[in-house]
């Protein structure tokens, strides 16, 4: 494929545009926005619809030039496609190449190259693979970061170009949790020290991101949510109750775990915070004391909430009002 | 052979230090395994699922100082599902039945529960040392039972574990004939210690030389504690927050200026940097010093402080330090053996903190240098040849850039020859994790060159399944290998598959390996346990019976005497 890119006229604009640095970037960036990042498997319908999304011709030039050979060279069950898949790029080593992949990679917009799924496709360059060309042209450095989970998945895919940090990788960089958050009181606490508390303020709200435990009545198996990816309560209270209700689910019936997607909703969480429905949201802050969710502003919970709980509605009354009452002047 | 008493051959196995050693021995001949066996007191159990319980009380009743480690390391990254498994209560019960000698019980990355604290707490009457590394599953109700019922307890070490805070004054049950201890280090635990009984405990406890307090010990408390205890040598301040005026701060300084054994500091979480003034008088002295829980430091304040501690062996610190801290302590630090950099600003998008040049100006002013950790913005393949041939001594060279797949800044080349000249270097590397943009040829030069490597990490890393051959193939000691999102597949995995049974685990995560791989090499290989845990956060995509070319999210591969395990949680099927 090297040959191929070298070649001269007649190849689509987009393959000269490789060999380009300038181009390129500006190419691409012009392009993020339109970017679809939803890939299908090169043959089956989503592929075809993508492209004609795309308003560039370029792309579809590509496209319909690589389409026949994808196929073979995947190794994937092309009929179940339960998995978006990404053809990462193979690149010819050339070193105009490599400045793209370096201007790209330093790019702080993250967005585009997060062309995740779990798990990429696969790399196999078993001799002959030349035809095993990046579909999806842009933005694809030979080891681009990968979000392992479709939440993150979901949440650079709607990066808009405003987001500025790097969207954040399950397990990277490898520190234990308690150096994420310390991380982020690294700023704080300088400014405050400083005498500026509003600037301390300001940028402890500016922290990226706050992961705190999550656990549920019932359920084994423990979470953990960024607080700092809500701005009210009602989003948090909506994340809690989709973290779960296919954790419950799954556990009242094991078979059905695999239809979620029906509207059968019977374990909807809601009414956490009111006291309303089956659970109820409390937190525990850094002296251990467990709180309800709700009652203070939202900017003082996260700068206070250390762990979140989900417990049974009957259970809150029990065991947590001795801890409510020391700190709340009034009744709920 | 010639006749030797089983005494003396007892008496000559005393001088094995070595784990591997006495292995050895044990398989010379029977009157030698038998001799072996029952005077080994020591036994190191690597993975929790290799061997059962029972099996090691069995063969070794003598054992008085037992260790086994249990999730793979990737579990400190959230990688490892909370409940994979790792349960530390079967190996206290075998013992408790089988080793009621037992002395010493150091559990690392397992699940421990309060039960099986009180069940230690009540089995062993000579018990002496409870070590737990990255543990969680208990909560201070375990450690009420483990200081009310172990009598001349010498050792209770909490490390970074994941503690319950269930609010009981677990301090206050070692009961007041309590003078053994000699080591205590709580610095993980969240809640409140009573002071009060913590003073006493300290004061009674003539032999105590190691104490690490946690967050919540005031400066105060700090103050009176060190006063009574003048003979500690190695010290975690709890948050150290003092106003400079304060009496308080007053009295700390004065109850410093007592304390001419400390060599080694930690804690600081919550000081200002005022107030590290209070130490300079002990930095002459220090040979370990761990200031990376203190964020509220810049560099300019770490430099001042670093300038009095010439006698430095190791150094924790975070990434605020700076290049130009660096090199402060590359002048300063002659001694310098170990060092870790730990990021501050994980997320941010703000100015690079430590680059490839802080790492350079170390490897030139401290040649003793033989263990790293370092995570930065950028690294060269120039900066990297420097430092290999600086400090060839290395045993563990932990290098992690913040960007994944990051490549050589200046030159835009991937960093293998960078780690290639590491690997050609230091002949006695022992552990190595990558970082950087890396392609297959990075792992020809570690199969090829790093013939003592024993634990190697990789993400993001190589081109091909040529990259991970390279590597089974060619480092012979190898032991463990973790690796994440990099293209190996199953030609990969089936490539040598006899390589696994002489190494202790492989870990693979969000790589190209496939489901009939994984089924293929547990057909192959029945001494293994295959693993495949399936994430429960894509259970919506998860297929009921997914198909052989369905690709593994994460899979772990362990040699193992036992089979398969019958505790494993329903997301993980053991092939």
């Amino acid at each position: 494929m090297e040959e191929a890119f070298t070649r001269g006229e007649g190849r689509p604009r987009l393959l000269d545009l490789i060999s380009n640095g300038r181009d390129w970037r500006s190419y691409a960036a012009a392009e993020e926005k339109k970017l679809e990042l939803r890939l299908g498997l090169p043959g089956g319908e989503d592929w075809s619809a993508g492209q004609e999304k795309r308003e560039h011709p370029i792309e579809s030039a590509l496209s319909l030039g690589h389409i026949s050979k994808v196929p073979k060279s995947t190794n994937v069950n092309a009929s179940s496609g339960t998995k978006r898949r990404f053809l990462v790029h193979v690149e010819p080593k050339t070193e105009a190449f490599q400045q793209q992949q370096q201007q790209q990679l330093q790019q702080e917009q993250l967005g585009f190259l997060q062309l995740q799924a779990k798990g990429k496709e696969s790399l196999q360059q078993t001799s002959g693979s030349a035809e095993q060309q990046s579909l999806e042209g842009k933005g694809c450095g030979p080891h681009p970061p990968h979000a392992s989970s479709t939440k993150n998945a979901a949440v650079a895919h709607t990066a808009s170009q405003s987001r500025v940090a790097a969207t954040p990788v399950v397990g990277w960089p490898p520190v234990r949790s308690f150096r994420m958050n310390l991380a982020g009181t690294a700023k704080a606490s300088a400014e405050s020290n400083n005498g500026s508390s509003a600037a301390a303020k300001k940028i402890e709200n500016d922290k990226k991101s706050l992961f705190v435990k999550i656990n549920m009545d019932g359920i084994p198996i423990g979470r953990k949510v960024d607080l700092k990816a809500f701005d009210s309560y009602d989003k948090l209270s909506l994340a809690v109750d989709e973290l779960f209700r296919g954790l419950m689910a799954a556990q009242a019936d094991p078979l059905a775990a695999s239809t979620q997607k029906n509207s059968e909703e019977k374990h909807v969480l809601t009414g956490l915070m009111d006291g309303s429905g089956e659970y109820t949201l409390v937190y525990e802050d850094d002296e251990g004391d467990r709180m309800l969710v709700g009652d203070v502003p939202w900017d003082m919970f996260v700068s206070m909430a250390k762990r979140l709980r989900v417990l049974k509605s009957s259970d809150v009354s029990a065991s947590s009002l001795r801890a409510v009452g020391r700190k709340r002047t009034s009744n709920s | 052979m010639t006749y030797f008493p089983e005494e003396v051959v007892e008496h000559i196995f005393d001088f094995l230090s070595s784990h591997r050693d006495r292995n050895i021995v044990s398989t010379v001949c029977k009157a030698w395994y038998r001799v072996e066996r029952l005077s080994r007191r020591s036994v190191f159990v690597g993975n929790c699922y290799a061997v059962r319980p029972g099996r090691v009380m069995a063969r070794f009743p003598g054992t008085k100082c037992l260790s086994v480690k249990g999730k793979p390391h990737f579990a400190d990254f959230n990688l490892v599902p909370h409940d994979w498994g790792g349960f530390a209560l079967p190996w206290i019960e075998a013992a408790a039945r089988g080793c009621p000698g037992l002395e010493e019980l150091r559990l690392k990355r397992m699940v421990v529960s309060d039960e099986s604290l009180e069940l230690l707490a009540r089995s062993f009457p000579n018990f002496k040392a409870l070590v737990l590394v990255s543990c969680e599953g208990f909560s201070t109700d375990g450690l009420a039972a483990i200081a009310t019922h172990c009598r001349g307890l010498r050792e209770l070490d909490l490390q970074e574990n994941e503690v319950e805070d269930h609010g009981r004054q677990w301090l206050s049950c070692f009961p007041d004939s309590c003078t053994s201890l000699e080591s205590l280090n709580f610095a993980c635990l969240k809640g409140e210690v009573n002071a009060g009984a913590l003073e006493r405990l300290v004061a009674r406890c003539v032999n105590l030389r190691s104490l690490k307090l946690n967050r919540a010990i005031s400066v105060e408390s700090l103050a009176r504690i060190l006063v009574r205890t003048p003979h500690l040598v190695e010290l975690g301040t709890g948050s150290f927050t003092v106003e400079h005026r304060a009496e308080a701060y007053q009295r700390l300084i004065h109850a410093f200026r007592k304390c001419k054994s400390l060599k080694s500091l930690s804690g600081f979480w919550d000081v200002a940097p005022r107030c590290l003034q209070s130490i300079y008088s002990i930095c002459p002295n220090l040979t370990v010093l761990n200031l990376s829980y203190a964020p509220a430091i810049q560099g300019a304040d770490l430099v001042k402080l670093i300038r009095h501690c010439f006698k430095l062996q190791k150094l924790w610190v975070l990434d605020c330090i700076g290049d130009k801290g660096l090199a402060v302590v590359a002048s300063t630090c002659k001694e310098l053996q170990e060092l870790r950099v730990f990021p501050s600003d994980i997320y941010g998008t703000g100015t690079a903190a430590v680059t490839e040049e802080g790492l350079v100006a170390i490897s030139s002013g401290c040649s003793k240098l033989n263990s790293l950790l370092y995570f930065c913005h950028q690294m060269t393949n120039a900066a990297l040849i420097t430092v290999a041939k600086n400090c060839p001594h290395f045993t563990r060279f932990r290098l992690c850039i913040l960007d994944p797949g990051k490549p050589d800044p200046d030159t835009n080349q991937p960093l293998d020859e960078g780690f290639g000249a590491i690997v050609r270097s230091c002949n006695d590397l022992r552990r190595l994790s990558l970082s950087g943009l890396l392609t297959d040829t990075v792992f020809l030069y570690i199969g090829e060159y790093a013939a003592r490597l024993e634990m190697l990490s990789i993400a993001f890393a190589g081109d091909s399944d040529k990259g991970m051959v390279y590597v089974l193939n060619g480092c012979k000691n190898l032991r463990k290998l973790e690796i994440r999102d990099s293209p190996f597949g199953d030609a990969a995995l089936l490539e040598n598959v006899g390589k696994y049974e002489t190494m202790r685990s492989l870990w693979m995560s969000s790589c190209d390996v496939t489901l009939g791989g994984c089924k293929a090499l547990a057909a192959k290989m029945p001494r293994l346990n295959v693993e495949v845990i399936n994430d429960r956060v894509e259970s919506d995509e998860m297929e009921e019976n997914p198909s052989d070319m369905h690709k593994v999210e994460k899979m772990y591969v362990y040699r193992t005497l036992a089979g398969a395990r019958n505790d494993a949680p329903e997301f993980v099927d053991i092939l």
